[in-house]
């Protein structure tokens, strides 16, 4: 039956396992350079990794006497998922395990010996229908012409309009296409025992890699399941920020880019302990603004005073702010507060909006992000808190959340610095939250802030009713450092001159 | 899928070979020299009708120079001033573009902070806000808002982005010795002073020395300079020779030794051992030039092409074309302050070619500049988008961001792409200016661009592309201390002269103070003139 195929079509099959075989280095090489770096040492490593394995494959072709043909399909199966999933696995396994060149150059070699069995054993398949002579010329032509397609396609089509995952996932398909079409043109030479449990792999690894291509974006939520190991339940990436939501033992929670940012069991802990010291150093607060805590627990406890007028929600991210809409679990723990009628939600870079708008507050909760990056450290700057002075009446009390000053304290201490040096009076205070561990607050005034007699902070208004975590006695508690907790000396924080994104990385690089 | 597979090479072959068609538009800008290039085709403007309009003091040019040049004579309380300005938009080099919210530059985009020595740059940027207060020791204080914002820089090596500028990958411990002993080198020179206690390298480069010793740097190559003292560590090179193109769109080679020092020392503090911090806004050096032209008001005039300046008895007649009515207008001065680059002045200024004067070494050099609207910011790994983003192995010079200074870190933004045209001699630059169309800009910007950001095209909304046929003058060897510039910064008669390129660099207090020197000296030239 074979011979009743036409010639080309087998020259075709040539001319894809040939192509496919070379994008694999390709990709190889590409994905090495990208992720260690230069690329000449890479490059060069694994073209002679590859080229020695199509040799051990060639070699091993010669161990192959009986079933050739089943072997060959058996072969592209292999390589189809081998190959196809390369990328992807190297990418996620970069992140991940120690041993990455071991598992790259093992992978190298592995792909490199099914693909120099796939030539030996081909050939052997025709060489009972074409002349030796004839043969060799016509399969090492279109063998050399899928290496031209390959470094042809690869630059200009492939790497620019699918990526290196993509890429790597249809030419494991295209591999498992030929594995599968073989089963139909090299029919005669197949036993009817075991034939439809290779189309069935077949089938399978195509399925496999259809999956994997169309679920290419979602690659990186799976390397954070692996990170995080509680199941994901809502996920979303925004333009600004991954959002994750994992449940654990009956309670959520919330990973921005995949750091945790509240435990549902205890973040009252957490909120209380931002609130409420600024709510109560003055009379009847009555316009509040929240920066960042688009999540809008922060606002239901401000929603507890009856004094509260306003309250003005500046978070840059849409799809955090209407995460309650989302998924409605957030929405019950924070009481519906985004809803509430008092609430205004404005989506914009703080740092802009701060500068643009005229209003001013008698309090200011500050909920952003850690100081990971330079992006949000601009919000923890002299500058910041200086343009924030402009949007503060004249007895306005702030609270900002200042990371750990267990873990990072050169950090958390930075931040108290840099509002002293905008000008502010600052007072430094943590609160335990378990999923945390010791967090730490800063709660500042352009007017000078005074302890009471319990070492806390001067209350003007009384603590709401409701609270699961703060009370009068508690609450003075706070603000008493333990020993562990004590003054460190840094530079501010300037625009120009972002020391606390320093501080921090390397606080929670070492310590974290 | 197999016959997919076959049919694509033959179509990517077809495809690939320079016709591609972008998915995206702009146009190709220029500075406008219709008017010059009629004149030089012989076209006669008319003669001008009616009474010549008198003027204390008719300034050519609204660059920096000339802008200058206004607000100085205003402090000094002459008020009866016009500028005269070629384009429609004052600024030369330095002007800026808008789209939407956003501003970003076309050209000059920063400003060291000046020390307190630079009087009148000072004074200026204390009238703008921009400088807040003093220090005890009476140095200027930059307001936050306008130093350049953390992180500044960063250099992509192998599609890999670094913070910092220098190519500190794979650096071998030699590299290092050096580039330690280049910087100490440089705070050396910065706090060297001459016999008559000037600092070696000062700005403006007019209070600096000129003793023997630093003339001699002029005579030499940087790139020799380096090679003498002891300099050959490539990554150290290339972070020399990406200054010399950046500052003076020169190479290594080309740029004298007078110059490469200059950059490196003359932004050091007496006390200090690190540059002055960079002032900048996301207009660049546009945010002057808006400051700058408020303040004259009326008084610019733009799209004016002067075509004759020639002293007169008491006074100076300037002629000039008015681009969109090709009428003429003239002015009668008892001053001019002749504001615009010098290889105009042989063309305009009547007494030129008798006064005896040549300006053969006066070269200016091409630039492209690229303003590109992006949808999205291109996805990033190890860094965070800076303002200055530098890309190793590139003829360019990279981009920097104008969102960046506003703080907006997320979403469109507009990023100005720059690159010097490095050939030997400028007339080939711009033959190769005016041959390139946009097409051929925008596939070499694209492709530079994609060493950094793989995803760069896809994000490109509109891609503007500005030629610059003269737009930095040079310091090559031999220029900065030779005669004819030293010559050309003299007066004609009543015709003053002022622009950066009597100072040999391109830099905007240069230009400034040039402005300035030439206004105080109109002043004092007829203290008691009509006002």
């Amino acid at each position: 039956m074979i011979h009743r195929a036409p010639n080309y079509l087998l020259y075709l099959n040539v001319l894809v396992i040939a192509t496919c075989g070379l994008i694999y280095e390709l990709l190889a090489g590409t994905l090495a350079s990208y992720l260690l770096g230069d690329s000449v040492t890479q490059f060069s490593l694994i073209i002679g990794v590859y080229l020695s394995a199509l040799g051990v494959g060639s070699w091993i072709s010669r161990y192959v006497e009986t079933r050739v043909a089943r072997t060959f399909i058996e072969v592209e199966i292999a390589l189809a998922l081998l190959g196809g999933l390369s990328a992807p696995i190297l990418f996620v396994a970069f992140a991940h395990i120690a041993w990455f060149r071991i598992l790259l150059f093992g992978s190298v070699f592995a792909i490199g010996i099914l693909v120099g069995l796939e030539l030996p054993l081909l050939m052997r398949i025709l060489r009972d229908h074409l002349d030796f002579r004839e043969l060799v010329a016509r399969v090492l032509t279109f063998d050399y012409v899928g290496a031209l397609v390959a470094s042809i396609l690869f630059p200009i089509l492939l790497v620019p309009r699918l990526g290196l995952v993509r890429t790597s996932l249809l030419f494991g398909l295209l591999n498992a296409v030929v594995g599968l079409w073989g089963t139909y043109l090299l029919r005669p030479l197949l036993s009817q025992r075991g034939l439809a449990g290779l189309r069935g792999r077949a089938f399978l690894v195509m399925g496999i890699l259809v999956v994997c291509f169309i679920k290419a974006d979602t690659l990186t939520l799976w390397t954070e399941e692996a990170i995080l190991q509680t199941p994901i339940v809502y996920t979303k990436q925004s333009p600004f920020q991954r959002i994750v939501v994992t449940e654990d033992r009956g309670a959520f929670q919330l990973h921005l880019n995949g750091h945790l940012q509240f435990n549902s069991r205890d973040e009252y802990r957490y909120h209380e302990a931002l609130v409420h010291p600024a709510m109560t150093a003055m009379v009847d607060p009555r316009r509040i603004l929240v920066l960042g805590g688009g999540d809008g627990l922060a606002v239901r406890e401000i929603l507890r005073y009856p004094s509260v007028e306003s309250v003005t929600l500046v978070d840059l991210d849409p799809a955090m702010t209407g995460l309650a809409d989302a998924f409605p679990p957030l929405a019950e723990l924070s009481g519906h507060a985004l809803s509430d009628p008092r609430v205004t939600v404005i989506n914009r870079d703080a740092f802009v909006w701060i500068d643009e708008s005229d209003q001013t507050f008698d309090a200011v909760i500050v909920d952003f992000p850690d100081p990971g990056s330079y992006s949000v450290g601009k919000l923890y700057t002299t500058r910041f808190f200086n343009l924030l002075r402009q949007r503060l009446s004249d007895q306005a009390v702030i609270s900002v959340q200042c990371t750990s000053p267990l873990v990072a304290p050169q950090s958390y201490w930075c931040i108290l610095n840099t509002l002293r040096a905008a000008g502010y009076d600052a007072l430094p205070y943590h609160a335990a939250v378990p999923t945390f561990g010791v967090w730490g607050f800063a709660l500042a005034s352009t007017r000078p802030l005074k302890l009471s007699a319990d070492g806390g902070p001067e209350l003007a208004s009384a603590l709401p009713q409701g609270l699961r975590f703060l009370n009068r006695s508690n609450l003075a508690s706070l603000f008493q450092l333990p020993v562990d907790v004590q003054p460190v000396e840094t530079l501010p924080n300037r625009l120009n001159d972002q020391v606390l994104v320093r501080y921090y990385d390397q606080e929670w690089r070492s310590g974290g | 899928m197999l016959a997919y597979l076959a049919g694509v090479p033959l179509l990517g072959l077809a495809g690939c070979d320079g016709g591609r068609a972008f998915s995206f538009s702009g146009d190709l800008l220029n500075p406008n020299y219709s008017v010059a290039h009629r004149l030089r085709d012989g076209w006669r403007p008319p003669p001008p009708e009616g009474d010549p309009g008198g003027r204390r003091v008719v300034i050519v040019g609204g660059g920096i120079a000339g802008l200058a040049a206004a607000w100085q004579l205003s402090r000094r309380g002459v008020e009866d001033f016009v500028v005269l300005e070629l384009e429609d938009r004052p600024g030369g080099t330095a002007i800026s573009g808008q789209d939407g919210e956003f501003r970003f530059p076309w050209g000059a985009h920063y400003i060291p902070a000046p020390m307190k020595e630079n009087r009148d740059l000072v004074a200026l940027l204390e009238e703008m806000d921009v400088i807040v207060g003093r220090t005890t020791d009476g140095e200027p204080v930059v307001g936050e808002a306008f130093l350049c914002r953390d992180p500044s820089e960063r250099l992509c090596v192998d599609g890999r982005w670094h913070y910092g500028l220098y190519p500190d990958q794979d650096a071998t411990e030699s590299d290092l010795r050096q580039l330690e002993r280049f910087q100490q080198k440089m705070i050396e020179l910065a706090h060297g002073r001459d016999d008559r206690g000037r600092r070696l390298f000062a700005i403006p480069m007019a209070t600096g020395s000129d003793s023997a010793k630093v003339r001699a740097l002029d005579r030499q190559s940087m790139a020799q300079w380096m090679t003498d003292n002891g300099f050959d560590s490539p990554r150290l090179r290339w972070l020399a020779d990406y200054a010399c193109r950046d500052d003076y769109g020169l190479t290594l080679e080309q740029t004298s030794a007078w110059a490469g020092l200059f950059y490196f020392t003359s932004r050091i503090p007496a006390e200090g051992t690190e540059s002055q911090p960079v002032i900048t806004w996301p207009e660049g050096n546009g945010r002057v030039v808006r400051h700058l032209a408020e303040h004259c008001g009326d008084r610019l005039i733009g799209g004016q092409t002067v075509v004759k300046v020639q002293n007169q008895g008491e006074g100076v007649r300037v002629e000039a074309v008015d681009n969109a009515m090709l009428a003429s207008v003239a002015y009668v001065a008892d001053r001019v302050i002749f504001a615009a680059p010098q290889f105009v002045a042989p063309h305009v200024v009547a007494d030129w070619n008798a006064s005896g004067r040549s300006i053969n070494s006066f070269h200016y050099g091409g630039w492209v500049v690229a303003n590109l609207r992006l949808s999205q910011r291109p996805s990033e790994r190890l860094t965070e988008m800076c303002w200055d983003n530098v890309f190793f192995d590139s003829r360019s010079l990279g981009y920097v961001t104008s969102t960046h200074q506003v703080g907006l870190d997320h979403g469109p933004t507009v990023i100005t792409w720059y690159q010097p045209l490095l050939d030997d001699d400028p007339r080939v630059s711009r033959a190769e200016l005016m041959r390139l169309d946009w097409s051929d800009w925008a596939r070499v910007i694209v492709s530079d661009l994609r060493k950094g950001h793989p995803d760069i095209e896809s994000l490109i909304e509109r891609l503007e592309v500005m030629r610059w046929g003269h737009a930095m003058i040079q310091p090559r060897v031999g220029f900065v201390f030779g005669a004819e510039r030293e010559q050309a910064a003299k007066p004609i008669g009543r015709v003053h002269f002022a622009g950066t390129d009597l100072s040999g660099i391109a830099l905007l207090e240069e230009a400034f103070s040039r402005g300035v020197s030439a206004a105080n000296a109109v002043v004092q030239a007829d203290p008691k003139s009509r006002a």
